[in-house]
């Protein structure tokens, strides 16, 4: 037995020398599509936070620019918005982050009193596929996508396909549907949409972070799902919009309930915003879903992020530090957005989130 | 005889502990090493006692609400709170068993060329190339597996198998093939556990004495009738630990697995189809759940495939003993 520690204490070191960073073995180590300290050195961080993947990029890129503009350094874990749920509900970290707003019963379990949402940005999921021979986009109903994720649509020449898209040289090949194995608020989105078009779905697999998808493969996380079908031909799966530009996947136009076909762009997403920001009732908590949209050219599957605060933060420094970041996050942080492909919120909402900041009680008795 | 024998003895009496199993009266040095020692071997047995403890603790919920189903039913579905485990103990157990089948030949193959064919320049760097393979790391695998060996399987020797060799007729070889199936990660943790199955046969090869070898070229035998009597039997219990070792990784291998198999809720027959295992539905789920009960869920997983992997363990040990017995009898 001494031969192969031997020799496998040698080989670890080469790899190790050759690639100069803690690869290690993987196998039991956690998930995650990306979990990345985002600080260098935590001696002097201000604010701890944890949860939502999807909006990862763009709150990596705000801490950042905070940062560098006003010294306040703010570490972000993007462990799951599951995880970022629990994490403040338990208070080890000054915020939380997630995808799906909590239900009713969660913000009773936590910890530490009120817990507010504030959504900070806007995103859109892309439905993509991919079929060689065919260029232009596909146009597809929001109803036809469910029953695709039903397993009633198994051939990409399928009637239902086809009628959408008339002159389109559809193969004959099997659809091979791709969805996420891991629980996301990605799916949850997604999930969401296709209940509100689809009576079957509403009744079968539902709505949430994880579903039980009656087909399909199971992709793991965002990269996961768009490497299957960057990589299977006649796949067909959702991935937010960022993934789907940088991996130039083709994106499918979704028909709204104004009955037009959308493709998903900052500016079709942010009409969905829009639209749903006139309707919110005044004293409303924010916990809002854009799904069903309205809007002549509102993208259908859009939704908020959201920030996880206190009502009365424990520590009143760490919640000044922090109502000052969510302006500087509502105010200038806004133009960041659109460069790593999410929407800005609507400039009414961003004003109404910005007074809303007030209700955050710092140093006030809990 | 001299004087100086018995002095001499008297002399080793008193250099050595007074005989008898206390520590009374052991120089200090010796008690601290005993009792320093004792605490470690304790300390093993103990973690794995505590380990096991809280993960049935945490899994307890959702075993005292689901029951044996938990172990029967395919249905998983958190929305709704139900959960079955079923599929995923089936899909590892069967990935194992497949990375198994496919890696013991090739590795008892590897380690039969380098004892008793290699020339001893080329056995080291062979053997430290095949130990290599254990240093990778998983993801790098499902990586690997992703870009590279799933499009030769689904392209190539999928087609092959199923069309050409007509095994596509057979339960097993069924079905539309996309790749990401029990196939691709029976194929992947053969790879991975390979080196671990390669590198105990060698050793205990090499073991095997000369005399032995020679033994059964004098009698007459060929060179393979002189490998299978005279080597193999020798090498036996040393190869079966070998393959317990490699069913151990490939039971609770998880990064390269879940990016291959295709993470579907669904026993099938066939090889071609997705599967799912336990310690991929842990990682996969683990982060974004929620409800008490889905958490509670995913601990009984993890009980369930630490119970799978004590029960497999305990049978490979049960049958080395058996095999030894046999061969010494």
């Amino acid at each position: 037995m001494e031969n192969i520690v031997r020799h496998r204490a040698v080989a670890v070191a080469t790899v190790l020398a050759v690639f100069a960073c803690g690869g290690g073995e993987g196998d039991g180590s956690e998930s995650d599509s990306g979990s990345v300290p985002a600080m260098a050195s935590s001696s002097s961080v201000d604010l701890t936070g944890a949860g939502a993947t999807f909006a990862y990029p763009i709150y990596s890129k705000w801490f950042s620019e905070y940062a560098a503009a006003t010294g306040v350094r703010i570490n972000y874990q993007s462990i799951g918005s599951g995880g970022g749920v629990r994490q403040i509900s338990e208070q080890t970290v000054d915020f939380g982050a997630t995808d799906a707003p909590m239900s009713d019963e969660e913000i009773a379990k936590a910890k530490g009193g009120r817990l507010l949402h504030f959504p900070t940005v806007v995103g859109g999921i892309a439905v993509t596929y991919n079929l060689p021979g065919v260029s232009q986009p596909l146009r597809l109903t929001g109803d036809l996508i469910a029953r695709i994720f039903l397993g009633r649509v198994t051939k990409w020449n399928d009637p239902a396909i086809a009628a959408l898209n008339p002159g389109v040289a559809l193969p004959t090949t099997d659809l091979i549907v791709v969805h996420r194995s891991d629980g996301s608020g990605t799916t949850y989105v997604f999930t969401d949409f296709l209940s509100t078009v689809n009576r079957q779905w509403a009744s079968g697999p539902g709505r949430g972070l994880v579903v039980s998808w009656p087909v399909g493969l199971g992709g793991k996380g965002n990269e996961g799902v768009a490497g299957q079908v960057k990589q299977t031909p006649g796949a067909f799966g959702y991935i937010e919009l960022a993934y789907a530009k940088q991996n130039r996947l083709p994106v499918a136009l979704v028909r709204n309930t104004a009955g037009t076909y959308v493709a998903p762009t900052i500016a079709t997403i942010s009409e969905a915003a829009d639209s749903a920001v006139a309707k919110l009732a005044p004293d409303t908590d924010y916990r809002v879903t854009l799904v069903p949209e309205s809007g002549a050219n509102a993208y259908p599957i859009s939704s908020l992020t959201w920030l996880l605060v206190y009502e009365t933060p424990p520590d009143a420094s760490k919640g000044q530090k922090l109502v000052d970041f969510m302006r500087w996050m509502y105010g200038a942080g806004q133009a960041s957005a659109a460069s790593l492909d999410y929407a800005p919120l609507p400039g009414t909402l961003a004003q109404r989130l910005t007074e809303r900041l007030s209700q955050i009680k710092i140093g006030a008795p809990k | 005889m001299t004087g100086s024998v018995p002095a001499q003895r008297d002399l080793l009496e008193e250099s050595l502990p007074p005989a008898g199993p206390g520590i009374e009266g052991q120089p200090i040095g010796d008690r601290v090493y005993r009792v320093v020692t004792t605490a470690f071997a304790v300390s093993v047995p103990a973690l794995l006692a505590v380990i096991g403890i809280s993960v049935v603790a945490a899994a307890w919920p959702a075993l005292r609400t689901f029951g044996v189903g938990f172990l029967t039913s395919s249905d998983w579905d958190p929305v709704r709170g139900r959960f079955g485990a079923a599929p995923m103990i089936f899909g590892t157990l069967v990935s194992s068993l497949a990375a198994l089948l496919l890696a013991t030949p090739l590795a008892v193959g590897v380690a039969l060329f380098l004892s008793e064919f290699a020339p001893d320049w080329l056995r080291r760097p062979v053997s430290f190339l095949v130990d290599l393979l254990a240093a990778i790391p998983s993801v790098v695998y499902g990586l690997w597996g992703v870009f590279v060996l799933l499009p030769v399987l689904r392209d190539t020797i999928v087609p092959f198998l199923a069309d050409t060799l007509g095994l596509g007729a057979t339960p097993f070889f069924s079905g539309p093939s996309y790749g990401y199936s029990m196939l691709s990660a029976g194929v992947i943790l053969a790879i991975m556990i390979l080196p671990y199955i390669s590198a105990m046969s060698r050793e205990v090869l090499l073991a095997v004495p000369r005399s032995q070898r020679e033994a059964a070229l004098a009698l007459g035998a060929t060179k393979w009738e002189m490998i299978r009597d005279a080597v193999l039997p020798f090498a036996r219990s040393g190869i079966i630990g070998g393959i317990i070792l490699g069913l151990g990784r490939a039971l609770g291998e998880t990064m390269a697995v879940t990016m291959l198999i295709g993470n579907r809720h669904e026993i099938s027959a066939s090889l071609l189809a997705p599967g799912y295992t336990l310690a991929s539905v842990i990682a996969n789920e683990f982060a974004e759940a929620t409800g008490e009960l889905h958490i509670s869920a995913l601990m009984a997983c993890g009980a369930v495939l630490l119970g799978v992997t004590l029960v497999v363990n305990a049978l490979a040990r049960w049958l080395v003993w058996r095999v030894s017995r046999e061969a010494s009898s």
